[in-house]
Formats: C-alpha cells, sequence, structure tokens
C-alpha cells in the first residue's frame, strides 16, 4: 500500500453527472421523477442512459483511489470525465484546483499532456510502431525532439521491467508486457496524475497479482496521484489508499480499505464484502490503539507509571525516550514487588523487566493476518513503528480478538 | 392516352448549367485540361521511354518482393505477353491513362474520406452522391466530360476518375472508423491535436483499407477505359472500341487480353501491398 506524502487535495470531483442520449439536462433537473425508474425503463421513456450521476469525491496527492464497482456502474464514465474523453452534463472536476470543466480546447490538451496519462484496459497500443515509439508517444505528441524523447522511453521502459525490448513490436509481446508498454507510455511524459481504467482485468490471475505487486512498489517509487478503475474488490483493498463503490452510476460509499471491510455500508457492499477474508485486508495500522494511556516517559517515576497502569488496568507498559522509541517494557507484576522509595524508572533493577516475553515491533502495513503468528509469540502488546523506529500506536491480545470476532 | 399533367424540363435545365459553367468558367476547365494532359504525356512518354525488358524486370521485382515468388513469375508471364501480342507500346499507354486517373481519384478521394470520417454530416450527404456515382452507368458521365473539356485524353480521365472514386473515398472513410476506437482514446488522452490524431493513429492505421480503396479504384479505371476512348482516349481501349465497329474479332480478343494482363499484374501487386501494411498493423506470425 502506498504511503500517503500529503494531504493537498490534487483532483477534485463535485456533484458530477454524466447522462447519455438526447435529452441529458431534463433528466438531471427531473431526476426526483426518473430515479425510481430502473434503466430499461429510462432508457425507453426518455432514450437516456445515466453513466455517473452526482458523484464527488477527492483524491489527496500521491494517493490511489480506486472507482469499485460491476459492469456497467459508470467506473470508465466517471474516469473518462475526469480529463474529459466524456464531457460531463453537470459537476464540475478539478485538478490543482483548476477548473477542467471551464477549459478551452487549448487548455485541456495542455492538462492532457502535461499532467494526467492514462492507461487503457485493452492497452490501446499503437500496433504499428516498435515499443520505444509507443513509449515515447505522448512526448511525440507534446513536440519533443526525436533524441530526447527516445531517451525518456528508454527510461520508462526499463522503470516497467522490459529493458531489451525497446525494438519490439506489441504484437510480440504477451498481455502482461503490453500492458507494462501502456504503463511506460504513460509514465514517460512524467504526469502528475496516471488514470488507469481496469488496466490489469486484461491480464490471467497469476500475471495480474504480479502486476499488481510490481505496480505498487513502482508508484512507491515514482509517486503519482492515481485514479484506479477496477471491478475486482481484492484488487482495489490490494492496492488503494481509497475506495469508493459506485452502483449504477452512483458512488454508494467511500472509505479507506479498512474502513470498508469493517464497516461496510448496509446492502450492496455489504453483499461484496460478505465473504472476504478479512484478515488479508486489515492491517496493523487500522486497529492499532493510540499511543497515551501505553508510553511513559523515561523521565517519570515508578510511582507516576504504577499509577497509570492501575488507573488504565494495564499489565504492561512501554517507555520511550525523547524521540518517541521504545526504550523499555515493564511488567505491573515486578514493578509492585520494588519497595523503597518512588525512583525513577531508568534505576529499576534489571530482574524486574519481563524479559521472558519478548516486545514485538511490527510496521503499520502488516497484515492483520500475519498479526496474529506474532501475537501468539508474546503476551506483551504489539507495538508499531513507523520507518524511523518511533512508536505509532500499540495492539493489544484484546484489540486482535475483538476485531476477529467482528469481522 | 392520358397527358401527364406537367414535363418537367430537367434535361433543358442540366443544359443551360453546364453550358453556363462552360462559357464562365472556361479558364478554369481550361487549366484542370492543361495540368491533367501534362500529367498524362509526361507518364505515357515515360512509360514508352523505359525499355520493355527493364520495365518487365522491374515490376516482375516489385511483385515478387510485395506478394512473393508467384506473384512474380505471373507479373512476368503477363507482360511478357503483352510484348508477345505487339501491344507494348499502347499497353504503356492505357497504363499511363489509368495511373494519372488513379493518381487524380486518390488526390481528391483521400481529403473527401477523410471528411466524411470526420465529420458525420459530411458524410450523410455525401453518401447518395457517391451512391449516384457508382449506380448511373458511365457513359452518362461522357457527355459532361466532352462539354467542359473537349474530346480527347483529358475528358476521358475525368469520366474515369469520377467512376472511380467513389470506392476510395468510401474506403478511406471506412478505414479510418474502424480504427480502434480505445486507440484513438489514448491519442486524445495524451493530448494529441485533431491532425497529430489523424498523422499519427488514424491514418497508419486505415492504410490496409484505404490499400483496398486504391486497388478497387485501379480496378474501375481499368474498366473504364473502353468507354473513355469512345470520346477520344486512346490506348488499349481504342483499339477494342476499333475492333467493334469493325467487326475484328481479332484485334478485339488481343486488345482484350492485354488489358486483362495489365489488370492482372497491377491487381496483385497491389494487393501484395496491402497485405503488407496490414501485416505491419496487425498481428502477423
Ligand atoms: N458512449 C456511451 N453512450 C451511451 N451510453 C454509454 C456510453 N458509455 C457508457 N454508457 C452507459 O453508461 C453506463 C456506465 O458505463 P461504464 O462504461 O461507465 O461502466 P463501467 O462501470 O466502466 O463498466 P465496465 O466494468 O463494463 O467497463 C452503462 O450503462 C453504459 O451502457
Ligand atoms: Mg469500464
Amino acid at each position: 500500500m502506498a504511503e500517503k506524502t500529503s494531504s493537498k487535495i490534487k483532483i477534485k470531483c463535485k456533484d458530477v453527472w454524466k447522462v447519455f442520449g438526447p435529452e441529458p439536462q431534463d433528466i438531471i433537473k427531473n431526476w426526483d421523477q426518473y430515479n425510481a425508474m430502473n434503466k430499461v425503463e429510462r432508457l425507453k421513456k426518455t432514450g437516456c442512459v445515466v453513466g455517473t450521476q452526482q458523484a464527488s469525491f477527492q483524491v489527496a496527492e500521491g494517493e490511489i483511489f480506486c472507482l469499485m464497482g460491476l459492469s456497467g456502474s459508470g467506473k470508465s464514465t466517471l474516469l473518462r470525465c475526469i480529463n474529459r474523453l466524456h464531457e460531463p452534463t453537470a459537476g464540475k472536476v478539478f485538478i490543482d484546483d483548476q477548473d477542467i470543466t471551464d477549459m478551452s480546447g487549448l487548455e485541456l490538451r495542455e492538462i492532457r499532456r502535461q499532467k494526467t496519462g492514462m492507461v487503457f484496459q485493452h492497452f490501446a497500443l499503437l500496433p504499428h510502431r516498435r515499443l520505444v515509439k509507443n513509449a515515447a508517444f505522448g512526448l511525440e505528441v507534446q513536440g519533443l525532439e526525436k533524441k530526447e524523447r527516445e531517451k525518456k522511453a528508454y527510461e520508462a521502459l526499463e522503470l516497467v521491467g522490459l529493458k531489451g525490448w525497446e525494438n519490439s513490436y506489441p504484437y510480440e509481446l504477451s498481455g502482461g508486457m503490453q500492458q507494462r508498454v501502456g504503463l511506460a507510455r504513460a509514465l514517460a511524459t512524467n504526469p502528475e496524475i496516471l488514470l488507469m481504467d481496469e488496466a490489469f482485468s486484461a491480464l490471467d490471475p497469476l500475471i495480474k497479482r504480479q502486476m499488481q505487486d510490481e505496480f505498487v512498489k513502482l508508484i512507491k517509487k515514482v509517486k503519482k496521484t492515481i485514479i484506479f478503475v477496477t471491478h475486482d474488490l481484492h484488487e482495489a483493498l490490494r492496492i488503494a489508499n481509497h475506495i469508493a463503490i459506485m452502483k449504477d452510476g452512483a458512488i454508494v460509499q467511500q472509505g479507506t480499505p479498512a474502513e470498508i471491510v469493517l464497516n461496510p455500508a448496509k446492502g450492496y457492499v455489504e453483499e461484496f464484502v460478505k465473504d472476504l477474508p478479512k484478515t488479508k485486508f486489515i492491517t496493523a495500522q487500522d486497529i492499532m490503539q493510540p499511543l497515551d494511556k501505553w508510553v511513559m516517559p523515561v523521565a517519570s517515576s515508578t510511582k507516576e507509571l504504577i499509577n497509570k497502569m492501575t488507573k488504565n488496568n494495564l499489565r504492561f507498559s512501554f517507555i520511550v525516550d525523547e524521540n518517541q522509541k521504545v526504550v523499555d517494557t515493564v511488567d505491573y507484576f515486578n514493578l509492585t514487588l520494588l519497595t523503597g522509595p518512588s525512583q525513577s524508572i531508568e534505576d529499576v533493577p534489571k530482574e524486574y523487566r519481563p524479559s521472558h516475553y519478548p516486545t514485538l515491533s511490527i510496521s503499520g502495513d502488516t497484515f492483520l493476518e500475519s498479526l496474529l503468528d506474532k501475537a501468539a509469540d508474546t503476551k506483551v502488546p504489539l507495538v508499531i513503528n513507523d520507518d524511523q523506529g518511533r512508536i505509532q500506536g500499540v495492539i493489544s491480545r484484546e484489540t486482535i480478538l475483538t476485531t476477529l470476532q467482528s469481522a | 392516352m392520358i397527358k401527364f399533367p406537367v414535363r418537367i424540363p430537367l434535361g433543358q435545365w442540366a443544359e443551360s448549367i453546364v453550358n453556363w459553367l462552360t462559357e464562365n468558367f472556361s479558364t478554369v476547365f481550361d487549366s484542370i485540361k492543361v495540368v491533367v494532359e501534362f500529367l498524362l504525356v509526361q507518364l505515357d512518354s515515360f512509360f514508352v521511354w523505359v525499355p520493355w525488358p527493364v520495365m518487365l524486370i522491374g515490376l516482375t521485382l516489385c511483385g515478387w518482393i510485395v506478394a512473393g515468388k508467384r506473384v512474380g513469375i505471373l507479373t512476368a508471364a503477363c507482360l511478357f505477353g503483352l510484348g508477345c501480342l505487339d501491344l507494348w507500346v499502347i499497353g504503356m499507354s492505357t497504363l499511363a491513362l489509368v495511373t494519372t486517373a488513379v493518381f487524380i481519384s486518390v488526390l481528391f478521394g483521400l481529403p473527401i474520406g477523410i471528411l466524411a470520417a470526420k465529420s458525420p454530416r459530411f458524410d450523410v450527404i455525401l453518401r447518395p452522391i457517391l451512391d449516384g456515382m457508382q449506380t448511373i452507368p458511365s457513359f452518362v458521365y461522357l457527355i459532361p466530360a466532352i462539354m467542359f473539356f473537349g474530346i480527347g485524353n483529358v475528358p476521358g480521365i475525368i469520366a474515369t476518375v469520377i467512376f472511380a472514386l467513389p470506392p476510395m473515398v468510401r474506403l478511406t472513410s471506412l478505414g479510418i472508423q474502424q480504427v480502434d476506437k480505445e486507440v484513438v482514446e489514448a491519442g486524445v488522452a495524451f493530448g494529441c491535436t485533431p491532425v497529430q490524431l489523424l498523422l499519427k493513429i488514424q491514418l497508419p492505421l486505415a492504410i490496409p483499407s484505404i490499400m483496398t480503396g486504391v486497388n478497387q479504384t485501379v480496378m474501375m479505371a481499368l474498366s473504364m477505359v473502353v468507354v473513355a476512348a469512345m470520346i477520344g482516349a486512346g490506348g488499349l481501349g481504342s483499339k477494342i472500341l476499333y475492333s467493334i465497329q469493325r467487326i475484328d474479332l481479332g484485334v478485339g480478343i488481343e486488345a482484350g487480353l492485354g488489358i486483362l494482363f495489365i489488370a492482372v499484374v497491377l491487381d496483385r501487386i497491389l494487393q501484395g501491398v496491402t497485405k503488407k501494411q496490414q501485416d505491419a498493423i496487425m498481428h502477423q506470425k
């Protein structure tokens, strides 16, 4: 799962509608009346199909945002509204606070050239061009000179693992490789945003898995904001930071993968999530408890520590230094055996430490599945560290058990 | 017999329009005539100037390269046959006539086809016109051609162009419309201008279809040579016309065979090119 790099809003859709047909505005105006009809009735009566209705969402910079839904739910339509391959019937789309829906053809073309790249379900490569020329296509359109653009195309192809294939034709490649070319073509222009429409669904399951993993790794390297369309909930849960679930053109629920899995909206989403092996999608981060009750600064006295642990009914507690790094773990029973005046924690003798229970530190993106083993190895709650080794949260056995029970 | 209440003098109208055009636009028609004539004469004298063995070997190699050994051999046999019937020079004249007509057809057919593919409205207007051009008997074209250009090779070529243009337009338009929608979308998504889209994606991918159009245009132009000869175009067509007028079976059969030979050569070579283009674009093994 890609880390969030900032919370700046990169893409924003506000009440976006796309209605196909002769009188699209009429449908929106009288939506109360048409809403109750099903697709077929509406088509018979008005000749219109609602592709996307009143969709609003925001994507933060550096995030992978998944649009998920069954076939015909309007994912592609909504995605295409973002770079205006479809003209939205109503609503606004913003990229970096620029109103896309309001742009002239010329401005829009610049956005398409510089800011967005797109990857297509059936790859949409140019069959008459060698891979370099395919990958260089976006740059060629921008008018970059040949030497320069082919250099960048080579780099992009290498990035997606196609070094050595530069002079092949698309038909000489397997589906998975062709989609890498599609990805390389989108990456070559170094856009800030990638729009990906079912990029992996034409691939067979094994290749798909592999591509997803590589993709997540790659994206961590290149730092892009991504909107990813998929009809596969597993895929969405594997790669997304946020997911929007669509049904009949509307977004029915939005949230992080864990939010979707743990609190699915009644009905439609619930059905989807029902049979998921949840331990595979919930991460340590999603269930960890806030720190304050679990940690004590090094400088505290044993008395303070005992008081706090008594109050919170804790058996174990973590001692942290000024950098929020865990330096010690203490066991309530041992502490209560200490006699004498209240002293600093640092002075507590070694034999009062719970050395027979190891303290395990794990990273936030560990899945619940692997937490189970770890929790079995020790009685001490698990410590969640960030990549600098600072404590982020704590997961006790009770937390794991209650999560499993509800999941 | 009951009389019809009205008689629309359409013929008179058409005549007066044509007259009006000839009177007021004679410079235009004259310049067209000069250009076409020039083109034809250049090509004709070139084809005749090239010694027959050079032409024969050149076309044979051409056929061999684009379409393989069999077509190469067939080309050689056909051209050799043409020479054996003592029809080489006159055959080259026909080749020049056909080439000129096809060149002009492509010159106009390609942009019209592109326009038709890009503008549905233009397409709607164009369709019945193209249908008409193909269903009206080719003889009818001779009349305005004579009026505008007199008698000779040029009106023959013009009539041929009108007759041979439709497949070029249709297949260009079809080829462009048939380009994979997702690929075109990819072009738009990466910020192509309409011209870039056309040059980098639509035309290259429509080439097999366009080549098929060229091939059909060539065949239709060849089928017009006799008709064009009726208004003074030269070449094998005029020979056949002569044989019809004199009821000279021998001359007719020989000249007919000559046209067949040329048709086979052009068709096979163009088909080879089409196939090659197609393979380059689609998934060849
Ligand atoms: N160009 C169009 N003209 C008319 N209706 C369209 C058009 N494109 C899409 N639709 C309709 O809009 C609805 C949503 O289609 P869309 O392609 O967005 O679905 P999707 O979620 O991407 O499905 P899939 O997973 O099959 O790609 C469908 O009912 C479809 O029929
Ligand atoms: Mg779709």
